[in-house]
């Protein structure tokens, strides 16, 4: 047993706090924040330079083969700098993705682009109506001559706006709900008939509705087998959940740096108030969280890739519930701590909050979690 | 990262597993299953029968006849141990006075002692809060004059744990009165047969007798018994609470407190269902376990930073007493609620291992029942012994956060 990083992943983590400190300050980050798609071109080519696009990704395409614990490395220092390229859905879910369920023809088409930066994927899988649930998927494709034709509608899909390339998740059989006839199709951001309505995020990234009208689709834009592709996805879901625990631990780590150092600092009554018992015993609740935070974003990196789905999925939801609660509870200290300054733009206070605020309901709440992770304890007993 | 046992580890679970298994005698195992009272017998006759298999002192360095097991295999042990229902090791002779004599006892002292201890001959007690210094512990008063070859005792110690089975008691005492309150302490060993000691029972919310106040009437002990230097007996009460709190987790045993909620549950009806099938009572069940993984992954890597770093703990221990009291509480809380109706009867006499429910009381009243409410009444204890979980976050504000 061993908690720690290893060598290598420490100097990664060295790298990347070397880059943060050069070209990924505050300040920096509030000009990305206004580029074309709300965040930094440059950025994400120096990540390709650094090997990280490719890093969970399989060598023979350009990656580095590396565990959910590397992809951790990242994502923690992505919460700590708030970075706002999309790495999460690009690199851990899309990539991922691919590489469990595309064929060898597909990975190599797709996957040595995204490697290099020159690809961006977004996942087009959630539909409003249908909640976190990601059975519930109306959006149809229909085999037509030789390939298919997808129609129907997908919303808050993140980093659409800068994405090349969407995975969408169609209906090939069944309704809604069901858990078999979903599959997976590639399709292009310019494909006729693919209408996106862009917006800005809590945190300052970006994403989109989209519209699919009768998008045609040439037969091999299907990944994986028709009808099989709702296992894959939920997989993939898992480790961006798990990536997401990670970036959660480096924001909450953060933000609990900056809150000490503000109670060291700010005077009131003649004295630092980190001088007064009921503050210093809050922050010394949002340190025991942090810890607590750190183990379960461990946990969900130890089970991310957990063969055995039934162990994965509630080992990575009792992760997600825990994580998004102490990530909440963290934040909304942090700025009660901070006084007015908690809730201000210009601080970088409110800009963790609203990160962990996203977090926290990406993919779904702590509330869906939970339940997820309780109903497994009932067919634990039965 | 690798949250794997080694196959080396899982050996030495199989091991202990089978060892727990023909070791743990049958009536004791059942009193620990069913929450009913222990004698002192019971568990000191544990900790002879883990000593002749050598596994008397898991923690111990081998030279003082410890099995000198990394922080994982005490880990495997005592979530073994808390799963076979194994009586409870008594913490006070060996996590607490032995790190301590170690540490700064005299030879004489290591000599005599250690091997008591690890043997299950002694029953060790704890002397630290008087009725004047609880979280305020330097407060103290008990007095030690020194008188030719030995000290005087006297004073009043209190919360003192189930010193009505002991035969020794390490003391704080005040020996000076000099300079700031901590530097006139000292630790003190003291026979609990000596002439001029009188216990006297206190008994709690729950109705048993688990603590007492202790009297001390110009009780003469060996100045042999002073342990270190005189008047530095503060930087070994740090050091022992410390030791104590380590164990505060208590992750085996809230395992099996799981383990035991779950069970219960699955069984209880209500409104005809399984008490499993209620959402608001299963995602409260949910919460605890989620705790409870977090928990256990932070103890692990607070225990092997220390092992890694060979550095006894520190202030890090504070969270795990925090989060592992609160744990425990909350277990014993949502296992009453399990109980539903059958929670009100408190029957005191049900914690005789002899005991039969009378017939009608019998058709509903679970075999588990008669301990449960008791257990969440004594486990407020948790949060407020080995320093209350206000005085932890006072130390993780000091020590870790440089507040």
């Amino acid at each position: 047993m061993d908690f720690r990083y290893s060598d290598e992943q420490l100097g990664l983590q060295e790298t990347l706090q070397r880059f943060i400190a050069r070209d990924y300050t505050f300040e920096q980050r509030r000009t990305f924040m206004q580029g074309a798609h709300g965040y930094s071109e440059a950025a994400w080519q120096q990540y390709a330079e650094l090997g990280l696009l490719g890093l969970p990704l399989p060598e023979q395409y350009g990656g580095l083969g590396g565990s959910a614990t590397d992809v951790m490395v990242v994502m923690e220092q992505f919460g700590r700098a708030l970075m706002l390229e999309p790495y999460l859905t690009c690199v851990v879910l899309c990539g991922g993705l691919l590489r469990d369920l595309a064929s060898p023809a597909q990975c190599a088409q797709v996957l040595p682009g995204v490697c290099e930066g020159k690809t961006k994927l977004a996942l087009a899988a959630h539909e409003s109506r249908g909640g976190y649930d990601l059975a519930a998927i109306a959006t149809v494709a229909q085999r037509e001559r030789s390939g298919w034709v997808v129609s129907g509608r997908k919303h808050v899909v993140l980093d659409a706006p800068g994405a090349d390339l969407f995975l969408v998740a169609a209906r090939t059989a069944g309704s809604p709900g069901d858990e078999s006839g979903i599959s997976l199709f590639l399709v292009a951001k310019d494909a006729a008939g693919l209408v996106m309505e862009p917006y800005a995020t809590q945190s300052g990234s970006r994403a989109a509705d989209l519209a699919f009208e009768r998008v045609t689709l040439p037969a091999q834009a299907l990944i994986g087998t028709a009808g099989a592709a709702l296992p894959a996805i939920e997989r993939a879901v898992d480790e961006a959940c798990a990536a997401l625990c990670a970036e959660a631990l480096g924001a909450a780590a953060a933000l609990n740096e900056a809150t000490l150092a503000y109670l060291k600092s700010r005077k009131q009554f003649g004295v630092p108030i980190g001088m007064f018992q009921a503050l210093q015993h809050r922050m010394a609740d949002m340190y025991v969280a942090e810890e607590q935070l750190r183990s379960m974003a461990i946990v969900a990196a130890a089970h991310a890739r957990e063969a055995d789905a039934a162990v994965r999925t509630r080992t990575v939801a009792a992760a997600k519930a825990y994580v998004g609660g102490a990530a909440r509870f963290i934040g909304q200290q942090a700025v009660q701590l901070h006084g007015g300054m908690g809730v201000v733009d210009e601080h970088i206070v409110s800009h963790y909050f609203k990160r962990l605020s996203m977090i926290e309901m990406s993919f779904g709440d702590s509330d869906h979690f939970l339940a997820r992770f309780s109903d497994s304890l009932l067919a634990a007993s039965s | 990262m690798d949250l794997n046992y080694t196959p080396e580890e899982e050996a030495f679970r199989q091991e202990i597993r089978a060892f727990l298994a023909a070791a743990v005698p049958p009536d004791v195992r059942e009193k620990v299953r069913l929450g009913r009272r222990l004698t002192r017998e019971d568990m000191l006759g544990w900790q002879r029968i883990l000593h002749a298999r050598g596994f008397g002192a898991g923690t111990w360095p081998q030279r003082f006849g410890g099995c000198g097991w990394s922080v994982v295999q005490q880990h495997v042990f005592e979530e073994e141990c808390a799963a076979a229902c194994a009586p409870p090791q008594i913490p006070f002779g060996l996590r607490m006075v032995a790190p301590v004599l170690m540490a700064f006892g005299s030879p004489t002292q290591q000599q005599y002692h250690l091997p008591r201890i690890i043997a299950g001959e002694d029953w060790w007690c704890q002397g630290y809060s008087e009725p004047g210094a609880g979280s305020d512990l330097a407060s103290l008063r008990t007095g030690a004059a020194r008188g030719g070859d030995h000290y005087v005792v006297n004073g009043q110690k209190t919360w003192n744990t189930l010193g009505q089975y002991a035969d020794w008691i390490f003391c704080l005492v005040r020996t000076s009165q000099e300079g700031k309150a901590q530097n006139g302490i000292s630790f003190l060993l003291i026979d609990m047969r000596t002439t001029g000691i009188s216990v006297r029972p206190i008994i709690t919310v729950e109705g048993e007798h688990e603590i007492n106040d202790i009297f001390f009437q110009d009780v003469r002990v060996p100045l042999a018994n002073l342990v270190g230097e005189e008047n530095k007996g503060w930087t070994y009460a740090k050091f022992l609470l410390n030791h104590e709190r380590t164990n505060n987790a208590g992750v085996g045993i809230c395992k099996r407190s799981l383990a035991q909620l779950k069970q219960l549950a699955a069984r209880q009806q209500r409104g005809g269902r399984p008490l499993l099938e209620n959402v608001r009572f299963r995602d409260r069940i949910a919460r605890l376990e989620m705790e409870l993984m977090a928990l256990e992954i932070t103890n692990l890597r607070v225990l092997s930073a220390f092992a890694r770093d060979n550095r006894p703990p520190g202030a890090e221990v504070s969270a795990l007493k925090i989060k592992g009291s609160e744990l425990i509480q909350d277990l014993a809380e949502l296992k009453m609620h399990a109980l539903g109706m059958d929670a009100l009867p408190y029957l005191r006499e049900a914690l005789d291992p002899q005991w039969q429910a009378p017939a009608l009381l019998a058709d509903h009243y679970p075999p588990e029942a008669p301990p449960l409410t008791g257990q969440y009444f004594n486990q407020r204890k948790t949060s407020i012994y080995a320093g209350s979980n206000e005085i932890q976050r006072n130390i993780i504000a000091k020590m870790i956060l440089g507040l």
